[in-house]
């Protein structure tokens, strides 16, 4: 469909009705998720069969009014690929662990209005404008026995307590269709910010609704946004920072891939409440998918008059740029990715001047995560009394975490302020697989730190995971059981901040070096007495000389572990010992001969062909050439192998 | 990826072609010869070329205005260049958090012993390049690989040898 322009908020009505009429035309819909969790599971062969089933029922045939489009991710990446099917009159579908051999069946059902009888998980009864506050019921008349039988959204333990505002179209809408994120009443906030609200009025909007930074620093937006528009200096920049680069965290790939157009609109509304004509969108390179849907989406908004000069016909002018970050993540420091911006490195500065007032270009620059963007229409069309109803105190709105690492059930999950660590990793996550036990969760990145399962009763918001050491950072939470080594983690998050560390302060350049090298030497059974407390002392020298936040956060991981789990450092110590039986230099691998059926498979996955052995009879690992790689114990289907 | 200043190493030799300069002129054209465009056109030309060639980088200093060490600064800083050429495909090994406890190790460990090649390096037919990455995004299929621009979820060490062989002496843009 050829994009209208749309110059008032009546035209802008205009097309949302026509949209929403193609929306709710009454033809079946099949969407399948396409982010880049889908299509690592093979969704792409999903969508070919589907095409190619309905192009073959086409033959000769009058065509099938049936619409197959992309999507998305809704979050639940532990079932990708997922399809959902929209029956008319009846309810929306979600299809899991979707194969390309299913794609005649769906078809088929799809076609007779009812439900394809596998791989079903849920229905959706309603189609949501959430940011309109309304809903339309799918079904008209009777319900069908057989769609009755899915369960509904609410009764799935992934999806019960969670509420979807950032993630509102994600795995709903086809994130290249400007028409459908206007259907959802898309672009209407924008209007309503630029035509009928003055930019002190949105700014106040923003600052009443207690939204915060949700990259990590939990800084309140609107404070950030007042401070930018008194600002003396032109011209002004409003940033989006999508150099999502904590290990661990996904949701801005997934909501600029699953919903790319809320980004863009929250930055015309953050334009035009502090002055800014030209914004920028500073995007990881290693999110390919996501570069392209942003360009697109960009392309879409310029076309559609949604960009450029006199938006709404308000006299705000705002233009947006794409930069590609380089694989630096250094460079989601606000004041480095200004730099990397400018065409320099990503060098950090120190902040006494903020960029608010000296930013890009020693301009005033108003920088937000692209959650945080996101969840800006939100605000301006619902209104911050609303807004401020869901979450806590201290901290409003939900948040996207991504619950991944050893819980049952991983994925994208966006859950209200306030929430208990255990409802999220327990309920939502589904805990851990059998035969295993919670051990903590490691929230915050590089820069947080590991909470202990005994404290998961603690409130998720940013006062409370502060409090124990950790911090809620940009979402990443990481479950891990009994399995996982503690120090073998710190370790893990230093060797990433030294690798990370720009280099150009002495604390977070040596400070990283220094407790690396010891974290390493404690992995390595070579741990000394006084090591514990040298790396004490190490860490308060980086928070308290360290330039930026990447080196003053940088001991967190090893100190929330020192906190919570000092034992297992002792162990490693005093014992030389691995209590999880992670850290290679001590732990050994063995074959019980008792179990062993000899049957040559541990023999040919070893890479070093430490493994000998005849059919039959009971292998043997030599210890010396074993690099306990574990591969062995992988492949073993009668578990004869043992680690001690 | 840092590496230090010097010559291709001679067993990886790229697909160097006299039209190099063309291609570079294609790129320089698509922004605007200021030094803020800098970042941009070395990702568009470590793209196109898999590496930045020496005399590509000073056609670039002097076009956009960019003092020769700031360029090299910004040339060795970042993970995405290359001073010396790459393999045809870059296989990208996840070091997430999420992979590092789901056993990236254990991925890593398959592909140098079946590619024959250390982290970091280049196979000696020039086909691959092995490098770890921090984090595809794709921690909910945790221990993720990368080869190119195609993800690859719940990778075992078994299936590695397979979507290896997928990646044929094709030219990674085919």
């Amino acid at each position: 469909m050829a994009i209208e322009t749309i110059d008032t908020p009546r035209q802008l009505a205009t097309v949302r009705s026509a949209a929403r009429k193609v929306l709710l035309n009454g033809h079946p819909r099949i969407s399948v998720g396409t982010a880049t969790c889908g299509l690592a599971t093979g969704a792409q062969k999903v969508l070919d069969a589907l095409y190619a089933c309905r192009a073959e029922l086409q033959l000769g045939q009058s065509p099938i009014p049936i619409s197959i489009s992309e999507t998305g991710c809704n979050g639940a990446c532990f079932l990708e690929p997922l399809v959902d099917v929209v029956l008319p009159g009846q309810a929306r579908i979600t299809y899991g662990n979707v194969q390309p051999e299913d794609a005649a069946g769906l078809i088929e059902a799809a076609c007779a209005g009812t439900v394809y009888g596998k791989r079903i998980i849920g229905r959706i009864d309603k189609e949501e404008f959430l940011v309109e506050g309304t809903s339309r019921n799918y079904r008209r008349g009777k319900l069908a026995d057989e769609v009755k039988e899915v369960p509904r959204y609410a009764a799935l333990p992934f999806f019960r307590d969670q509420v979807h505002l950032a993630m509102r179209n994600c795995g709903i809408i086809d994130p290249t269709s400007l028409d459908e994120y206007i259907a959802k009443g898309g672009y209407a906030a924008a209007a309503k910010a630029l035509t009928e609200m003055t930019p002190d009025q949105v700014v106040d909007e923003v600052t009443r609704s207690g939204l915060r930074g949700r990259g990590g620093g939990g800084f309140p937006t609107g404070r950030k946004w007042a401070t930018c528009r008194k600002a003396p200096g032109e011209p002004k920049f409003v940033i989006c920072n999508a150099d999502e680069g904590d290990p661990g965290a996904y949701m801005d790939r997934s909501v600029i891939e699953g919903d790319p157009h809320s980004v863009i609109e929250g930055m015309i509304i953050g334009s035009y409440a502090v002055g800014a004509h030209i914004g920028y969108i500073y995007v990881r390179q290693e999110y390919p998918l996501a570069v392209k849907r942003i360009r697109l989406a960009l392309k879409q908004a310029e076309e559609a008059g949604l960009l450029g000069e006199n938006i709404f016909c308000s006299g705000h002018s705002f233009t947006i740029r794409i930069n590609r970050g380089a694989g630096a993540f250094v460079c989601g420091e606000s004041t480095a990715l200004m730099a990397s911006l400018e065409g320099r490195v990503g060098e950090p500065r120190a902040k006494y001047i903020h960029t608010v007032e000296h930013g890009l270009w020693n301009m005033p620059s108003c920088l937000n995560n692209v959650e945080t963007w996101n969840n800006v229409p939100v605000v301006i069309a619902r209104g911050a009394d609303w807004y401020a109803s869901i979450g806590t105190q201290g901290s409003k709105g939900t948040k996207v975490f991504s619950l991944v690492g050893k819980a049952n059930r991983v994925g994208l999950v966006e859950v209200p302020m306030g929430i208990t660590l255990r409802q999220v990793v327990e309920d939502i996550g589904g805990g851990v697989p059998e035969g295993e036990s919670l051990k903590a969760v490691q929230t915050g990145g590089p820069s947080g730190g590991c909470i202990p399962a005994e404290l998961f009763d603690t409130p998720v918001d940013y006062e409370s995971l502060t409090a124990l050491g950790s911090m809620m950072g940009s979402g990443g939470m990481i479950v891990m059981d009994s399995r996982t080594c503690m120090v073998d983690v710190a370790r893990y998050f230093l060797s990433f901040l030294k690798e990370e560390s720009c280099g150009k302060c002495v604390p977070c350049r040596e400070g990283t070096s220094r407790m690396l090298q010891i974290l390493t030497r404690i992995c390595e059974g070579k741990g000394r007495a006084g090591d514990i407390d040298l790396l004490h002392d190490i860490a308060q020298g980086m928070i308290d000389g360290s330039l930026c936040a990447l080196g003053g956060s940088a001991p967190n991981p090893v100190l929330s572990t020192l906190k919570y789990f000092a034992e297992e450092y002792r162990a490693h110590i005093e014992e030389r010992r691995c209590p999880a039986k992670v850290c290679r230099a001590l732990i050994t691998y063995s074959i019980n001969p008792e179990v062993c059926t000899g049957c040559m498979l541990c023999l040919r996955a070893c890479p070093v062909k430490a493994i000998t052995g005849e059919r039959k009879k009971p292998h043997i690992i030599d210890k010396l050439a074993c690099t306990k790689c574990g591969l062995c114990a992988d492949t073993c289907r009668s578990n004869a192998i043992e680690v001690a | 990826m840092t590496e230090t200043v010097g010559a291709p190493s001679p067993k990886a030799k790229p697909d160097a072609t006299p039209d190099n300069g063309h291609r570079l002129d294609e790129i320089l054209e698509r922004y605007s010869p200021e030094p803020s465009s800098l970042i941009s056109v070395l990702e568009d030309l470590q793209e196109e070329l898999r590496y930045l060639p020496r005399e590509a980088l000073e056609r670039i200093a002097t076009t956009l205005g960019v003092p020769r060490n700031q360029m090299y600064h910004v040339a060795t800083f970042f993970k995405a260049f290359s001073l010396t050429p790459q393999g045809r495909h870059m296989v990208c090994v996840c070091r997430g958090t999420a992979c590092h406890v789901k056993g990236a190790d254990k991925i890593m460990n398959k592909v140098e012993s079946e590619l024959n090649v250390r982290e970091g390096g280049t196979t000696e037919d020039g086909q691959f390049t092995v490098q770890s990455v921090r984090c595809l995004g794709c921690c909910a299929l945790a221990p993720a690989v990368m080869i190119d621009r195609d993800v690859f979820g719940q990778v075992t060490p078994k299936q590695l040898r397979n979507i290896l062989d997928q990646y044929p002496n094709g030219n990674r843009n085919d």
